[in-house]
């Protein structure tokens, strides 16, 4: 494989950067050097996405298996789009439509899908460490694309990205992530992401919807040391240059975590009044898909100050650097 | 195999009787025969070179599955037997949570008859309530008569407070216990393993500390409101630890039994191969280890050490395996799919003897632990077992303290593989195990025994 095949502005990946890495399960472990390559990389994806012929021949010969355990609109769509640019031969798999409705095991589908060749399957499960699991088991690349409520990395990648290209870097911008902690992969995500990235950040939940061991802070030598905690929107938004909401699923409710959405909206959701505390210029955005008058009002998510659609179209970019980064890092021609 | 055995040699260890010496053992007929300082051979005797090891009473398990009826594609009643002969145990008492359940007379006594012929001396304990469901008690009388030595709706904890009552009084008669499950099951809510950092980390449903800990208090309640007899299974936590304490300084009548695996690992052991690093390290594909997925779930360092201590000073009575066995599929997928438990049996002693070369517990209590305090559990239902007293059955056990091996899964004669220890190095292995005067299990070299 020509290591730039159509795309002149592509960074390869080094032996420092990149080049050992086989399975993409969360940004854990990351360095900070390897997602600026991610981030650099999908602005070179971005320039081929605006082209008038959207197609490079650099996974040409590649099979792309998108393995979906549970409902995705943008996600899926965005790995098979970012395939079929890089011209891989990209096959979706979903669970209404395949032997999974029989029953059969995630062990023996991987199985089945490996021995059609697969070199990389992304895979998305409703059980946190399915991914994992597939690559303790198979021989192709394992992309997580959201599993349980462990990890989303593409999507922290592409809200790195967002911010990133709205801000110039992300290093000391302050990020709000508001909302369901406990139950967010995109959230667990973000939180490697833009720690690593340098970036202040802030959690803002109500006290049932994060992680017990979350809420009473971090300790100094933990990971996440410089994140803070509060249970209060008004002083989470203030200075705030991205606030992110995350989705609400109506279940809280019922299982006895919060009393009405209505309140959880009074309290969290994101509305004109909260985003004249952040700064002026800040960003809104949330992974999607939303409950408007929920988590975010509507005249916020279609506002100004939103990126929300732009938000997905670099996920198309951002993944199309994944495949690139997983592909190129695992053994170039074949 | 002639009637009369004479293991010569052994460090002879039997708790009931203060013994910790060297000398030698005799066994005809099925019975202990004499424990004492060079016994000359008599005639007809198979002679056991025992020099270098460990002799004790057979080992004794309250706590174990064996699967069947219905679930024989995990264990059934003679693999788990085999696998019980392995690990030296030479009794143990099987849970009733099989398919149908073990909750009348009849299915007590279908599952005597099948233990017959086998290795390993098998006790049911039969259900406390009809199908475990917790509505109606057993017939727990005509159970007894049978050869029921307790009451458990094991996996189901007996949620109901009132019923857990009747169950108490009622059985207080029987000089048996009631052996509880202890977990609020409102709390449990689909957990997969301890709420913690490791819970939180891997984005999995945590199995608070509390769920255990009310459940235990709410059973010493019970037991002190009844006078009945509460035991109580694999406990995990140390407030738990430090409950049972209290209620056994007034006097309730309450005993607790802790699992090797409960003594020695802690929740990180599903982090399998991140390493001591922690949280620090990133997740590898060895992460989301399904062999350490157990109920109740791996705790923490702080919890593992009150149960050491615990069981040290007799807070917890016994050790006692909660041997999970299942089939391979029931592991080989993502955490939240994979069934609870571990197979135990074969790894048991050594498990519980690496507290011993750590210098955490003595040698005579972890043996205690093993043999004579559950025989003493079991002290109503007149088996005679759990020391090396004339008259008792010749249930022996001998090990080598110091032998390492590497666990080896595969090689377990358990149909459950299951195993969080799969690979490690440990130290302790039975070689030698004898149920009423008959070998039943041996790795012992030939020129030892002499016939």
């Amino acid at each position: 494989m020509n290591p730039h095949a159509g795309i002149p502005s592509l960074k390869p990946a080094t032996s420092e950067i990149f080049a050992s890495r086989k399975h993409i399960l969360d940004l854990d472990d990351f360095t900070p050097s390897e997602i600026q390559l991610v981030l650099d990389n999908t602005v070179a994806m971005q320039e081929v996405i605006r082209r008038s012929v959207r197609k490079v021949p650099a996974l040409r010969g590649r099979t792309i298996v998108t393995l979906f355990h549970e409902p995705s609109t943008r996600t899926r769509v965005s790995f098979e789009q970012a395939g079929k640019i890089l011209s891989a031969d990209v096959i979706n798999i979903s669970n209404s439509a395949s032997s999974v409705k029989k029953g059969e095991s995630l062990y023996n589908t991987a199985l089945t899908i490996q021995a059609m060749q697969a070199d990389i399957i992304v895979v998305r499960h409703p059980h946190s460490g399915s991914p994992n699991f597939l690559a303790r088991h198979l021989s192709s690349s394992i992309i997580n694309a959201g599993d349980g409520y462990h990890a989303h990395p593409s999507q922290a990648l592409l809200d790195l990205y967002t911010i990133q290209s709205h801000f110039g870097g992300i290093k000391n911008r302050k990020v709000v992530i508001v909302g369901d902690i406990l139950y967010s992969r995109v959230a667990r995500s973000n939180l490697w992401g833009l720690t690593k990235m340098g970036a202040k950040v802030v959690l803002c939940s109500p006290p049932t919807l994060i992680p017990p061991d979350f809420i009473n802070g971090f300790p100094k030598n933990h990971p996440f040391a410089s994140v803070s905690i509060t249970h209060n929107l008004s002083e989470a938004v203030k200075d705030a240059d991205v606030i992110m909401a995350l989705r609400l699923q109506a279940e809280r409710q019922s299982r006895g975590r919060l009393p009405s959405l209505r309140e959880y909206s009074k309290l969290y959701g994101i509305n004109a009044e909260i985003l004249k505390l952040a700064n002026k210029d800040v960003l809104v955005m949330h992974p999607g898909p939303m409950n408007e008058g929920v988590e975010i009002d509507t005249e916020i998510a279609h506002g100004p100050h939103s990126v929300i659609q732009e938000q997905v179209t670099n996920g198309v970019a951002v993944r199309m650097a994944l495949l690139y980064a997983v592909a190129s890092a695992n053994g170039g021609d074949k | 195999m002639k009637d009369k055995v004479l293991i010569k040699g052994a460090r002879v260890v039997c708790p009931a009787n203060g013994i910790d010496s060297k000398m030698d053992v005799l066994l005809e007929r099925g019975r202990i025969k004499d424990t004492r300082v060079n016994i000359e051979v008599p005639k007809d005797t198979t002679t056991i070179n025992a020099s270098g090891l460990v002799l004790t009473p057979g080992f004794i398990d309250l706590h174990c599955h064996l699967r069947e009826p219905g679930f024989e594609y995990k264990e059934t009643v003679a693999s788990g037997s085999a696998a019980a002969a392995k690990g030296g145990f030479t009794t143990i008492c099987a849970m009733p949570n099989t398919n149908p359940v073990t909750d009348n007379a009849t299915s007590i006594q279908s599952l005597l008859d099948k233990a017959e012929g086998q290795p390993a001396r098998i006790l049911p304990i039969g259900s406390a309530t009809k199908n475990s469901a917790g509505k109606e008690l057993t017939e727990m009388a005509e159970m007894v008569e049978a050869g029921a030595v307790g009451f458990s709706d094991d996996g189901n904890p007996i949620a109901s407070d009132i019923l857990m009552r009747h169950a108490l009084e009622y059985s207080s008669v029987l000089g048996v216990p009631i052996i509880d499950h202890c977990e609020v099951p409102s709390l449990f809510t689909n957990g997969q393993i301890n709420e913690g950092w490791v819970a939180s980390r891997l984005g999995l449903q945590g199995i608070p500390a509390a769920a255990e800990e009310q459940m235990v208090n709410r059973n010493i309640a019970l037991a002190k409101l009844t006078g009945g007899w509460v035991h109580l299974a694999h406990i995990s936590t140390k407030e738990s630890v430090e409950s049972i304490r209290k209620a056994k300084e007034l006097g309730i009548k309450i005993t607790a039994e802790a699992t090797p695996h409960h003594l020695t690992l802690t929740e990180e052991a599903i982090l399998h191969g991140t390493g001591s690093g922690g949280i620090f390290k990133p997740l590898t594909e060895e992460a989301y280890n399904t062999m350490a997925k157990v109920n109740p779930p791996l705790r923490t360092d702080v919890d593992v050490e009150a149960l050491v201590d615990g069981l040290a000073d007799g807070t917890i009575d016994i050790i006692a395996t909660d041997h999970a066995p299942h089939a391979v599929v029931e592991k080989l997928c993502p955490m939240q799919e994979a069934a609870f438990g571990i197979s135990n049996l074969e790894t048991a002693l050594a498990s519980a003897l690496s507290l011993v070369h750590n210098k955490k517990l003595s040698l005579n209590r972890m043996i205690e632990s093993l043999t004579s305090s559950p025989a003493l559990l079991l002290e109503n239902s007149n088996h005679k077992i759990g020391q090396l007293t004339k008259g008792f059955s010749a249930d022996v056990t001998l090990f080598d303290l110091n032998g390492d091996w590497n666990v080896d899964a595969s090689q377990f004669v358990s149909k459950g593989k299951n195993s969080p220890l799969h690979g490690q190095k440990l130290k302790g292995k039975v070689v030698l195990t004898i149920y009423k005067g008959q070998i039943v299990y041996s790795e012992l070299k030939k020129d030892l025994v002499s016939k």
